[in-house]
């Protein structure tokens, strides 16, 4: 799989990220370390833990990364979520916006994956 | 040296994965130093500001976010020397006018083009190099322009003197005379208002005071004899010469430096009692900088060598103006002369060797401009940055708890083994509100703390304060030596401190056991009897007008109970005796094991004694695991012996070996009857009742006075 058909697969333009970031070096290392960042992990936990301040946090920090390496799918779900939990408070807007997150995170952590089975090393 | 050093830009974004992009952009041109939070960034700012060149900034963050950092830096004034660029996916316009609002040079909105970032940090670094070198050279030039006004006055002074076959240094004499004098002055009295930019305004003017001798023909100028009248009515008009030639400058008329020469200039040799020349002003009428100055050219031209005269020493000239001699000066102006006499005779002789200096200084300066190319404040900043590395590496060092208080903003900042040692963050803003700076610190030792540093003087800034810091949920005693900052204003301002806590857990403990140890009896951990009388002497003392009674008593057939069950045993029983003795007195009650198995109670009483006795024999008899526990006990009270302690004890001792003659297991309080009897007390330790001295003993069971 080539880092084009991994953009393909999670939905996202590219063309639109090499023409921002202007390195495919860059853009390949740090769409591997995305899988290891914490943030989807701390959107979970504070999901879970009723702290709707952090949440937003997470969800805002989540939504700056995918803008920056145009994970455009993960990055409309999860910016919609952030502006949902801005006040720090739940609501019913909030919970539909949850699972879009999810499921957007499972797709683009998949087929990063798939990537990064792809080019071991 | 600065230019092969890559410049920093410190990053602060909570998100890992943006910092990285970041740093991979920069970091091959940049040195990229990472913070994931504001309260971070902020600690990284304190500690290295003046080494930033760039703040790349996000906007939410926990901790503290990007505005709070924007505050921060702004109440700082950082912001004014180090460029921000905030980078966000907040693009709300109000986000952006804030930002902006708050100092941030540029603002970039997510997702961003590496390209832009890139070219924008370059320019907003090279920017702000321009700037600070243009701000560098203009404080470079003024400095240099000072430099040059004040040695262009030298020059036209010293040509002055040079037609006058004065030494050159009668100028710098009187300047500093001056100085000195107009400086002591205003500490003395508030009469004159003169502030320091006055006083330094005079001394600079106080060079021009003869500059209207360049008028005096030659021959009547360097004269060596003594003036005829007309000569000397000739030589006098160089007053009023020197100031017409400042009233008639073509231009500069107006500035103050010009209108104080003047005043100088003209009435330099006016006199208190209004006998000086040329215009016979009295008292203080004469400007006070003449005052002055006519006073210092007085004592250095008696201090000089003349044509006509050898010179004066230091402390002949100034009785000599002290006693009218060179005419009557002000006497508050003379006051301050005979204050400071040898304040002036050491500045005097240094001044000749500042010179060269002065000029040393002046080549070394050239050397370093010709090889370094570095200005003034370069120079300063890198001796701030050197200065800064020191102390960070020797705070790393060294394993102590180093902290920092500044009120405005209100902030601690912790050094890094002193943070982990506590527990606490490095930086902590608003401490006071901070829940875990008040579990370590409790409000008392807070409050007690800032009193103490608030109520130092500028000059004795430094305090030492014990307290006990709760550290992982243990109290432990620490000692701070701190030092309070005080602004440079006028009057000084509290703006923080800086200082550092010691543990002195151990040793304080160690010292209450040694303190312990020497008061307290080890077997039964009663007080023992010297520290018990220490304590009986202070009470007696401090209470004095009271009603005390002093009861000794030992157990009775306790050396039986010692052959029969053994020293253990015995020892058993004494500690037991003691708990039971310790319950059953009261709070203010002093008791102790005055030796062996006697023991002695201090208290204070009222009205009756007896029930209170009554209570304590009972509750100290009892049966101790089939020893049946039976007392003896002397009572004697300062009513009737006295307030003296030995007597006390003694008369005690006394109404104790009463009962042991009559019959044990009782108490008895002393009389006069007894006065005759013996003690009981010594052998302490044999219980053995045939050795104690046999004595005539009254009779009577239980007798109150």
């Amino acid at each position: 799989m080539t880092i084009q058909e991994c953009y393909a697969a999670m939905g996202s333009d590219y063309e639109e990220v090499l023409g921002r970031l202007r390195s495919p070096r860059i853009i390949q290392k740090f769409i591997l370390k995305f899988l290891d960042d914490g943030s989807y992990r701390q959107l979970e936990e504070s999901l879970a833990a009723e702290n709707y301040p952090e949440a937003f946090r997470a969800a805002h920090t989540i939504k700056g990364v995918c803008q920056n390496l145009n994970l455009s799918r993960l990055g409309a779900s999860s910016a919609a979520l952030a502006d949902a939990l801005r006040s720090g408070q739940w609501n019913d807007a909030a919970a539909p916006l949850v699972a879009q997150v999810r499921e957007d995170y499972q797709i683009t952590a998949a087929a990063i994956r798939a990537f990064r089975e792809a080019n071991p090393g | 040296m600065e230019r092969t050093r890559k410049q920093k830009i410190l990053i602060i974004d909570d998100s890992e994965l943006n910092r990285a992009i970041l740093a991979d952009m920069l970091g091959d041109e940049y040195d990229i130093i990472e913070a994931e939070n504001g309260l971070q960034g902020v600690a990284v700012l304190q500690r290295q500001s003046t080494d930033i060149s760039l703040v790349l900034l996000d906007i939410v963050m926990p901790e503290m976010d990007g505005f709070g950092v924007l505050s921060v830096m702004k109440q700082n004034q950082w912001i004014e020397d180090i460029p921000v660029i905030m980078i966000s996916a907040e693009s709300g316009s109000s986000h952006v006018e804030r930002a902006y609002d708050l100092g941030v040079t540029d603002f970039i909105s997510r997702p961003f083009d590496a390209l832009i970032v890139h070219r924008r940090v370059v320019n907003t670094i090279l920017l702000y190099a321009k700037q600070k070198k243009l701000v560098g050279m203009v404080a470079d030039q003024i400095y240099e322009k000072e430099q040059r006004s004040s040695l262009m006055i030298d020059i036209l002074s010293h040509i002055v003197e040079f037609r006058n076959g004065e030494s050159g240094l009668h100028v710098l004499h009187v300047r500093t005379i001056t100085e000195l004098l107009l400086k002591h002055l205003v500490q003395k009295t508030d009469q004159y208002s003169l502030t320091a930019a006055d006083i330094s305004m005079i001394g600079t003017a106080s060079a021009l005071h003869d500059i209207g001798k360049i008028s005096i023909a030659e021959n009547i100028l360097n004269k060596p004899g003594k003036l005829t009248d007309e000569e000397f009515a000739i030589m006098k008009t160089h007053a009023q010469v020197g100031a017409d030639m400042l009233e008639n400058l073509p231009i500069h008329q107006n500035e103050p430096l010009v209108k104080v020469a003047y005043t100088i200039c003209r009435w330099h040799h006016e006199r208190y009692d209004g006998r000086g020349y040329p215009d016979g002003l009295v008292g203080d009428a004469i400007p006070i900088g003449a005052q002055i100055v006519a006073l210092a050219d007085v004592y250095d031209a008696l201090t000089s060598k003349r044509v006509y005269k050898p010179p004066f020493s230091h402390e002949t000239a100034v009785q000599m103006i002290v006693d009218g001699k060179c005419g009557v000066f002000n006497p508050l102006v003379l006051e301050c002369l005979t204050d400071i006499s040898d304040q002036i005779k050491d500045e005097l002789s240094h001044n000749a060797a500042l010179q060269r200096d002065q000029r040393e200084m002046r080549n070394i300066a050239q050397e370093m401009h010709r090889h370094e190319e570095l200005t003034a404040s370069e120079r300063t900043l890198q001796l701030l940055e050197h200065e800064r590395m020191k102390y960070s590496f020797f705070a790393a060092m060294t394993q102590e708890i180093q902290f920092e208080y500044t009120l405005s903003p209100s902030m601690v900042t912790l050094s890094t083994w002193g943070a982990n040692n506590l527990g606490l963050d490095e930086i902590i803003m608003d401490p006071h509100q901070n829940e875990k700076v008040q579990e370590l610190m409790n409000e008392h030792d807070r409050k007690g703390l800032s009193d103490a540093l608030r109520s130092t003087h500028p000059e004795h800034p430094e305090i030492t304060y014990d307290c006990q810091l709760t550290l992982h949920g243990q109290k432990r005693w620490f000692q701070i030596i701190a030092r309070a900052i005080w602004s440079a204003e006028e009057p000084p301002r509290y703006t923080g401190a800086i200082g550092k806590a010691i543990d002195t857990h151990e040793s304080r403990m160690r010292l209450d056991a040694l303190e312990r140890m020497a008061s307290h009896d080890s077997l039964t951990g009663l007080l023992n009897h010297a520290y018990a009388k220490k304590r009986i002497l202070e009470r007696m003392d401090s209470r004095s007008g009271s009603h005390f009674a002093l009861a000794i008593f030992d157990l009775d057939h306790f050396k039986s109970a010692n052959d029969s069950y053994g020293h253990s045993f015995g020892d058993r029983v004494l500690i037991h005796v003691a708990e039971k003795l310790r319950q059953s007195i009261r709070g203010g009650d002093i008791a102790a094991r005055a030796g062996g198995d006697e023991f002695l109670i201090f208290l204070e009483y009222k009205d009756e004694l007896l029930p209170i006795i009554s209570r304590i024999f009972s509750s100290l008899c009892g049966v101790f695991e089939d020893f049946r526990i039976s007392i003896s006990m002397g009572i004697a009270q300062t009513e009737i012996v006295g307030g003296n302690y030995d007597a006390l004890f003694h008369a005690a001792d006394q109404a104790l070996y009463t009962v042991k003659r009559s019959q044990r297991g009782q108490f008895r309080f002393y009389d006069y009857s007894m006065q005759n009897t013996l003690s009981t007390i010594t052998p302490i330790d044999s219980g053995e009742d045939a050795s104690r001295a046999a004595a005539p003993a009254p009779a009577g069971d239980q007798q109150q006075k």
